[in-house]
């Protein structure tokens, strides 16, 4: 295949950053869409220009580190995959194709395609833990049965892998589902009883000041989430905020 | 004498750790407030060690190369994790993970550290379940298990097919109970360029900003590498991209040994590569072996056809099917260890029985399972005289359950659907045994300077089995460093904080500023990749799967000549004040163009066949199993640690004999 590129660079964070176009011819329909990336990458190289940047580590889709915006879509056309699971087979020769970073206001542009993410580590460091420290002489796990399908839903829940593509999807900009993702996975678990009213307080407020817009039902985040995580998510972080907000200390 | 003292505690190896504990020195509570800790790594193995440490009162400092502490490669970890709880009642004990280790180690690894590991590894899921680790249950609510391969019993716990994901997210999230106590300061997207040394000591590290390109200096009282594995050595394997030797080579060259570079698993399952654009290689975990047959076609005839597309798998007979595995090993079939069956592939498919246009594949099939498990779901759910369509159907819906996201990823990656026609696989580079040497305490040659997880060399000998990795990781970083550390840090109550502004820290800084200066400024004419392909390619054909003396000589050669090349023609794009990958990536293969050859040189040294290590002119000639690697154990039951001495060729080995008292060292038989 022969493909016209139309990537987003920019130098870094105060640089305007602007659409360029790029060729590459021979692309097969076996590579993964970051292969392809590869190939402009080292075409660059060789002629001395400067690679275009984006994050990337596994390559399997459980890092979460890709992060492309591909023809107005986050990940791009296919459904439940990361960008680096992508694969070219979903493009037609001479195809011109869009390739911008996840935008929001609380993912600010580092580079070209990689931007930084670090409100959510911050929303996780407000509340996405139990606190129970190592010891050694914890209780036996199989002490506390959980029920198959409460472990199953958790686990659903857990699947998120922090890559953003639900804020990028947004029009709003709103990290609900990512958030949700987390209070439920805890909320579903016996374990995560004894802080659940201020784990759901505080992960709201850090993505409220982290400047993540309000959520409006659109839905737009669970078509685009590589990893499937439902609505349902959200609508159970609602409750447990309404649960939250009737505790009394 | 050798200058290697393994430190391993007197007494019988059940009482070891227990004795341990209970006689080394501790830190005071308000001491250890004075006290850094700098961890290098942030994935299962550092993660666990950062968030334990400061739960005790350390203040530590934690760098990661990725954008955070999430994305370390043990999130792609499938299959699951050992321990030995016995939940099955199938006769699983800590001795019997134990044994199970050693051997499919291949009897080359360290029988108390190995012993350790066992014990502690029932803590572990304790501990995770705590943190909320949705590990698989069964309908009465309890833990489900899995089996791996090399093993009888049933042990592996798992989360789906994301276990590694699981259990990262948990040490996540006490590491980011710990940021937000502000007793983990938490560096992503640095990398460690190098190691301080202050009279002879581990006293910091310099790192780069990878999105400024700013070089720093880190200083603290102890410094533990938890970088991962080295296995991207190959260029293609199962790592991240990003995966690298740089932590480790670094502090190699600083005075930590190296232990057993050439011990590599080639992981049997993985998907074959397509062309020579590929990036990297896919794991489909080896938890597929338990429910897939292997085999290729028996006549030739129907290889080619294959390959030719005139015929599919599925229209072959029973009779037409080499399952070459339960031929050769009955007794273990399809779950023998990995070096086992991987060789087992690469032998059929020299042989030119392989399935691929590339002749690099083997068939997985899951068509018995499906049948089997459709018809046990037909009874459950009294479905009298199921038709085939419905027993398919419900076949289906198990493997669905339980591999459902492995299939996916195979479907989306090859485009084949593979509840409907067998998976192709061949062996890919996926875990690196080796790594730096390290003594019980999990220091190694450097006082202060400590090695966990994949990094080191500990615990899996020759060969992992499956599932032992995670349970590794976490033993160090959760319940065997933090009190190892402690004992070394005793001393340093009264030392007071680490000064950065001293000589030690001005060169090391300038050694570092010196090479992305090099880089820089180079007028090369090929990318960093060019040279990473070229070594992949001697590392695959002369030290993979199978080595002889003639190649792995060629292999030295021919590495130090890519490296001789590769720092006159190298070429770096950009500037070293930004985010800068090409940088980044030049410094990584840079090394691993050094280690290439120290792990050709070990494995020309080490003259017989161990777990992954396999000497073609070490083989049994006779017997039952005859063509079956064979082990020299009066020559080689030995560690070698090397110690760098500049060229890689010039290391000096230093052996750490091993001692067996506990098992008795047998052939390892599968059949
Ligand atoms: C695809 C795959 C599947 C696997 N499945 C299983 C399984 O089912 N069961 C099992 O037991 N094992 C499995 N393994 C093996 C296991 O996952 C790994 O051995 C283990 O997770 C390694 O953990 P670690 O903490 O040592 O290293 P990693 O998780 O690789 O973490 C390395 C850390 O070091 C950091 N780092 C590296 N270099 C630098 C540097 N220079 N400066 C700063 N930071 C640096 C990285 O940012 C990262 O935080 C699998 C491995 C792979 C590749
Ligand atoms: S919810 Fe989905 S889209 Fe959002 S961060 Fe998690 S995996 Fe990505
Ligand atoms: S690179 Fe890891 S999810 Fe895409």
């Amino acid at each position: 295949m022969n493909l016209t590129l139309k990537i987003w660079r920019q130098k870094g964070p105060r640089d305007k950053g602007k659409m360029v176009e790029y060729k590459v011819s021979d692309i097969s329909e076996h590579m993964s869409f970051l292969e392809m990336m590869d190939v402009l990458n080292e075409q660059l190289v060789n002629s001395g220009e400067e690679p275009v940047a984006f994050d990337h580590d596994c390559r399997e889709g459980i890092c979460g580190m890709c992060s492309m915006y591909i023809n107005g879509e986050a990940h791009g056309p296919d459904r439940g995959v990361a960008t680096c699971q992508l694969h070219m087979r979903m493009f037609n020769d001479g195809d011109t194709i869009t390739i911008e970073p996840f935008r929001a206001k609380a993912f600010p542009v580092i580079k070209d395609l990689v931007v930084d993410r670090t409100s959510f580590e911050r929303i996780q460091q407000a509340g996405g833990y139990i606190s129970v420290n190592t010891s050694g002489n914890t209780q036996d796990a199989n002490a506390l049965p959980i029920s198959k399908h409460a472990a199953d839903e958790a686990m659903d829940a857990a699947a998120c892998i922090g890559c953003g593509a639900c804020v990028a999807s947004c029009k709003n900009s709103s990290a609900m589902l990512f958030v949700g993702a987390k209070v439920s996975q805890y909320a579903l678990l016996p374990q995560g009883q004894v802080e659940a009213a201020d784990r759901v307080k505080n992960m709201v407020t850090q993505m409220d000041l982290e400047g993540f817009g309000n959520c409006t039902n659109t839905g737009a985040c669970e078509v685009e989430c590589p990893k499937g995580i439902s609505l349902e998510n959200i609508a159970r972080m609602n409750r447990e905020l309404v649960k939250a907000s009737l505790v009394k200390f | 004498m050798s200058v290697l003292d393994s430190k391993v505690p007197k007494g019988p190896i059940k009482d070891k750790w227990t004795t341990y504990k209970d006689k080394i020195d501790l830190v005071n509570p308000a001491n250890k407030r004075h006290i850094d800790i700098i961890v290098v790594g942030t994935g299962l193995a550092g993660g666990s060690a950062a968030a334990t440490l400061a739960e005790l009162g350390y203040n530590v400092k934690a760098f990661a190369y990725q954008d955070s502490p999430r994305r370390a490669h043990s999130i792609a970890a499938q299959g699951g994790i050992n321990a030995a709880k016995n939940y099955m009642g199938d006769g699983d004990s800590t001795y019997r993970l134990f044994y199970d280790t050693v051997k499919g180690g291949d009897y080359r690894s360290r029988e108390a550290n190995v012993y350790r590991l066992a014990e502690v590894s029932a803590n572990i899921i304790d501990q995770c379940v705590a943190q909320g680790v949705p590990f698989a249950r069964d309908y009465g609510g309890l833990l489900d298990n899995r089996s791996f391969g090399g093993v009888l019993v049933s042990r592996t716990f798992y989360a789906k097919g994301q276990t590694g994901q699981q259990l990262l997210l948990g040490a996540y999230s006490a590491l980011n109970r710990q940021i937000a106590r502000g007793k983990i300061e938490m560096f992503n997207r640095h990398e460690m360029l190098d190691v301080v040394k202050v009279d002879g000591k581990a006293r910091g590290i310099i790192a780069r900003n990878l999105i400024t390109g700013e070089i720093e200096r880190h200083s603290a009282h102890a410094v533990v590498v938890a970088s991962g594995g080295y296995g991207n050595v190959y260029f293609l394997s199962t790592n991240a991209m990003g995966s690298n030797a740089t932590a480790a080579w670094k502090i190699h060259k600083k005075g930590a040994f190296f232990a057993n570079p050439c011990y590599t698993q080639i992981h049997p399952t993985c998907i074959p590569r397509s062309g020579d654009y590929q990036s990297k290689l896919t794991l489909m975990s080896e938890s597929l072996r338990n429910d897939g047959r292997i085999w290729v076609p028996k006549n030739m005839d129907d290889v080619m056809a294959i390959r030719e597309g005139r015929k599919k798998p599925i229209e072959l007979s029973e009779e037409e099917r080499d399952y070459y595995l339960e031929r050769r090993y009955p007794a273990f079939g399809n779950l023998v260890p990995r070096d086992v069956a991987s060789r087992a592939a690469k032998e059929r498919c020299d042989a030119g029985y392989g399935v691929n246009a590339t002749g690099e594949a083997v068939y997985l099939d899951f068509a018995s399972a499906i049948e089997r498990y459709g018809k046990e779901q037909a009874k459950i759910q009294g479905v009298s005289g199921a038709s085939k369509e419905k027993i398919t159907q419900l076949g289906e819906a198990v493997m669905e359950a339980k591999y459902g996201n492995l299939f996916q990823m195979y479907e989306k990656i090859v485009d084949e659907n593979p509840y409907k026609t067998p998976m192709m696989i061949y062996p890919a580079t996926h875990y690196t045994m080796g790594g730096v040497w390290v003594d019980y305490n999990l220091m190694t040659t450097v006082p202060g300077l400590y090695c966990i997880g994949e990094a080191n060399f500990s615990d899996h000998g020759a060969n992992r089995l499956g599932a032992s990795a995670l349970m590794q990781g976490l033993a160090d970083g959760y319940f065997v460093l933090p009190y190892t550390i402690g004992d070394y840090l005793a001393d340093d109550i009264r030392t007071g904080s680490i000064s950065t502004e001293t000589k030690e820290f001005d060169e090391a800084e300038k050694e570092v500023k010196d090479r992305i200066d090099f880089f820089m400024s180079n007028s090369g004419t090929k990318s960093v990749d060019h040279f990473h392909k070229r070594l992949g390619k001697v590392m695959w054909d002369k030290v993979g799967m199978a080595r002889n003396e003639k190649e792995l000589k060629e292999a030295m050669a021919e590495i130090k000549a890519i490296r001789e090349e590769f720092w006159k023609e190298v070429k770096v794009p950009g500037s070293a004040n930004e985010m800068n990958l090409e940088l980044e990536k030049a410094g990584r293969v840079a090394d691993f163009l050094e280690l290439g050859e120290l792990f050709a040189k070990d494995a020309l040294i080490r003259e017989e066949s161990c777990g992954g290590h396999f000497r073609e002119e070490s083989v049994e000639l006779e017997g039952e199993q005859k063509g079956e690697a064979k082990r020299n154990d009066t020559d080689y039951a030995f560690v070698s640690a090397w110690e760098y001495k500049g060229e890689p060729a010039d290391a000096v080995l230093h052996k750490e004999q091993l001692e067996f008292k506990d098992i008795e060292l047998k052939q390892r038989s599968y059949k």
